[in-house]
């Protein structure tokens, strides 16, 4: 982490999920979802394609609206809640840093230029801030979009299968920055598709099926058996 | 569930009869009413001095045209109320009264040509009420169009409900627009101008207060349809639900 | 005012976007030009008449430019899920609408700015004793044509056939504007030039109406 910087670490923020219903038509991507998870928890996400992880990891953003119950956040102060999506969510014609900066800017956070900086040498970007995202590699261009989601501090981080296009000294990364993240308080909502150096550090792990939340190693438990069977258990293509 | 599919249950349950009595009743007591108004408009109302027999098409082509602005009313208020609430049965109430705006503006657009035709000689004029009838019967068409384009049932109704507050709020611009251009660029009238002679008048209105009355049965029966596509779905889906997850 | 810090911002956003490949900028200026030379194929400009059907050549060629050139403007958000990115951030969502009518009326503008001599020269006409108020009446007509179309890319963007989508929905809607714009860049061609004021009021009216809807209910058209 660059010196220089001072960033304050928002306390983590705690998400429940009121029986959450999210239909598409006759298609119903969440049934009637019940979750609390708690300030500082960091929770494995687990389940086939299709199964409702990306829609309500999408709810909890607050970019889907649930056609029935309610997401409520334990911390109404200005923490932020940050998403890493399926796709990179930055501008391929601007430069890197210049959509650091922007979103920097968006967020309200003082010297923005300063921090664009030094968010892209934690992710092992640093010479590449004047070149434009378009030109990056794949690994390069999630590891941005990763470091885009960690500038504003967030007090709760939503991850979308954030080692997709990672290399093993990506996944590392991913690993060492995600753990720093933890140790901060921050919350963690994570799903995971396969395994990862990511699973180590979870403490929790719930699997959802067609939509409905089939196992929760609940707040105590132990995530690893969880995510070991939904790991082993046939994945739709 | 049961609750959900209420019109579908009522249709086939014991209160059927009575009120298929009443509808039916409605039915021929509007039907009356547009005999009514057709034989005022046939032979109670006076002949007109210039036109002839032709200008009684009048009391029908301007009250299409009043009850299809009604129509698009429901339609604006509907659309608003929907974005508010996300109530689908606003959407519903939305698209009901806009298909019949259109449906009472193409009697516009049809009654108009065959008034001007043996008055003018012309089928066409650009004339400032039928112009602007034309655009807005495009607008809604394209409303409606614009709904067919968009599989997602909340997406559908969420984006025709942003489309028909605009374009709800362009019609009196284009009225105004249109009807201000033809001051400056005049060309034949089809409308009537000038101050109406009182038995005129009331036979005007009797025709619109039939028209309404059309409207009225016209909007509550594809409202209906509309509810009952619906719910047809409602119950798709929860056998495929139950079948899940049997 | 909580709108105007991220309107500005991503404002500039655009802007620098568009700067970067001047895609938009290029295609735009070459297809109202191409549209201008082929009208005058079809009505061979004599003095007179050029003074008659200049305007309203000029307006439907912009309006037409103007419908194919807004479609981007969302479509562009879609490619790496931006618009998502756009909407968690703490800022008021009709800042994205309006930073992108800016973004849109400027382009515009770029481009009529470069047409007008070239409309001047085709059609024999002397722009400059009106140039003010040309400017006043492009400017209003041109923020119509950009407010609305912005809006109904938003919508387009979401439905099928959306390229087809956008100027279907949009040049009904526009028929007062282009009314306005072109009387209104008539009684200016004409001898002595005239700034009518029902019809620049009219586009005013036309301008305010739509950015107070949009204002009022262009969020609902971000949601996912």
């Amino acid at each position: 982490m660059a010196t220089g910087t001072k960033q304050t670490f928002p306390a983590g923020i705690g998400v429940e999920f009121q029986q959450v219903e999210k239909r598409y038509g006759v298609r119903f991507a969440l049934r009637g979802i019940s979750l609390r998870i708690a300030a500082g928890e960091s929770v494995g996400l687990v389940g086939a394609n299709g199964s409702g992880k990306t829609t309500l990891l999408k709810v909890a953003a607050r970019l889907i609206r649930p056609s029935a119950g309610k997401v409520q956040f334990s911390s109404a102060e200005t923490s932020v809640v940050s998403m890493v999506g399926h796709s990179i969510l930055l501008y391929d014609d601007l430069t890197a840093d210049e959509n650091l900066v922007l979103f920097a800017r968006l967020y309200g956070m003082e010297g923005s230029r300063e921090r664009a900086a030094a968010a892209l040498e934690s992710a092992g970007l640093g010479g590449r801030g004047a070149d434009l995202v378009r030109t990056f590699s794949r690994g390069m261009r999630q590891r941005l979009s990763i470091a885009r989601a960690l500038l504003p501090g967030p007090g709760l981080l939503l991850l979308d299968e954030p080692a997709t296009g990672l290399d093993a000294a990506g996944q590392q990364w991913l690993g060492e920055t995600l753990a720093r993240l933890r140790a901060q308080g921050c919350t963690l909502l994570m799903s995971t598709h396969g395994r990862s150096e990511t699973h180590a550090l979870l403490t929790r792990a719930v699997r959802l099926e067609a939509g409905q939340v089939a196992k929760d190693s609940g707040p105590s438990g132990d995530p690893q058996r969880v995510l070991a069977t939904a790991l082993a258990a046939p994945q739709e293509a | 569930m049961a609750q959900r599919a209420t019109s579908v249950v009522e249709s086939t349950g014991p209160g059927q009869r009575t009120r298929a009595g009443v509808h039916a009743a409605e039915t021929l007591g509007v039907a009356l009413l547009l005999g009514v108004a057709g034989y005022a408009a046939l032979f109670i109302a006076p002949t007109e001095r210039t036109m002839g027999v032709i200008q009684r098409i009048f009391y029908f082509h301007v009250p299409s045209a009043w009850t299809g602005f009604v129509a698009f009313f429901i339609t604006f208020v509907a659309s608003i109320a929907y974005l508010r609430g996300r109530n689908p049965k606003w959407d519903r109430l939305a698209v009901s009264a806009a298909e019949i705006g259109v449906a009472f503006f193409t009697v516009v657009l049809i009654t108009g040509p065959i008034w001007a035709k043996p008055v003018w000689g012309i089928w066409w004029t650009w004339d400032a009420r039928l112009t602007s009838s034309f655009v807005l019967w495009l607008l809604f068409v394209c409303y409606m169009l614009l709904r067919t384009l968009v599989d997602e049932p909340e997406r559908r109704a969420v984006l025709s409900a942003v489309f028909g507050i605009f374009a709800s709020f362009d019609i009196p611009l284009v009225y105004f627009s249109i009807w201000f251009f033809r001051t400056q660029h005049p060309q034949p009238v089809i409308g009537a101008g000038g101050s109406l002679d009182p038995l005129m008048r009331n036979v005007l209105l009797l025709c619109w207060a039939a028209l309404l009355g059309v409207m009225v049965l016209l909007l509550r029966q594809r409202y209906r349809l509309e509810t009952l596509r619906h719910e047809v779905e409602e119950l798709r889906t929860e056998s495929a639900r139950r079948s899940d997850s049997a | 005012m909580a709108l105007l810090r991220p309107t500005t911002i991503l404002l500039g956003k655009e802007l620098r976007s568009e700067f970067r490949t001047r895609e938009l900028l290029t295609t735009t200026w070459v297809f109202v030009l191409t549209v201008l030379v082929l009208f005058s194929f079809t009505f061979d400009p004599t003095q007179a008449e050029s003074r008659r059907f200049g305007p309203g050549l000029l307006w439907l060629a912009l309006l037409f430019a103007g419908s194919l050139m807004l479609h981007p403007s969302f479509a562009r958000e879609q490619v790496n899920d931006t618009l998502a990115a756009l909407r968690m951030a703490p800022i008021e969502p009709v800042s994205i609408i309006a930073s992108k009518i800016l973004a849109n009326l400027c382009f515009l503008l770029v481009a009529e700015l470069f047409l007008l001599p070239i409309f001047a020269v085709i059609y024999n006409l002397s722009l400059v004793p009106i140039l003010g108020q040309l400017v006043l009446v492009l400017l209003l007509g041109t923020l119509a044509l950009s407010t609305v179309g912005t809006v109904f890319s938003a919508i387009s963007s979401q439905a099928r056939m959306r390229e087809l989508l956008l100027p279907l929905l949009l040049l009904p809607l526009l028929a007062p504007a282009l009314i306005a714009s072109t009387e209104a860049t008539r009684g200016l061609l004409e001898d002595p030039p005239v700034l009518s004021l029902p019809w620049t009021g009219l586009l005013a009216a036309f301008d305010i109406i739509f950015l107070t809807v949009t204002w009022l209910f262009g969020e609902y058209l971000l949601e996912e």
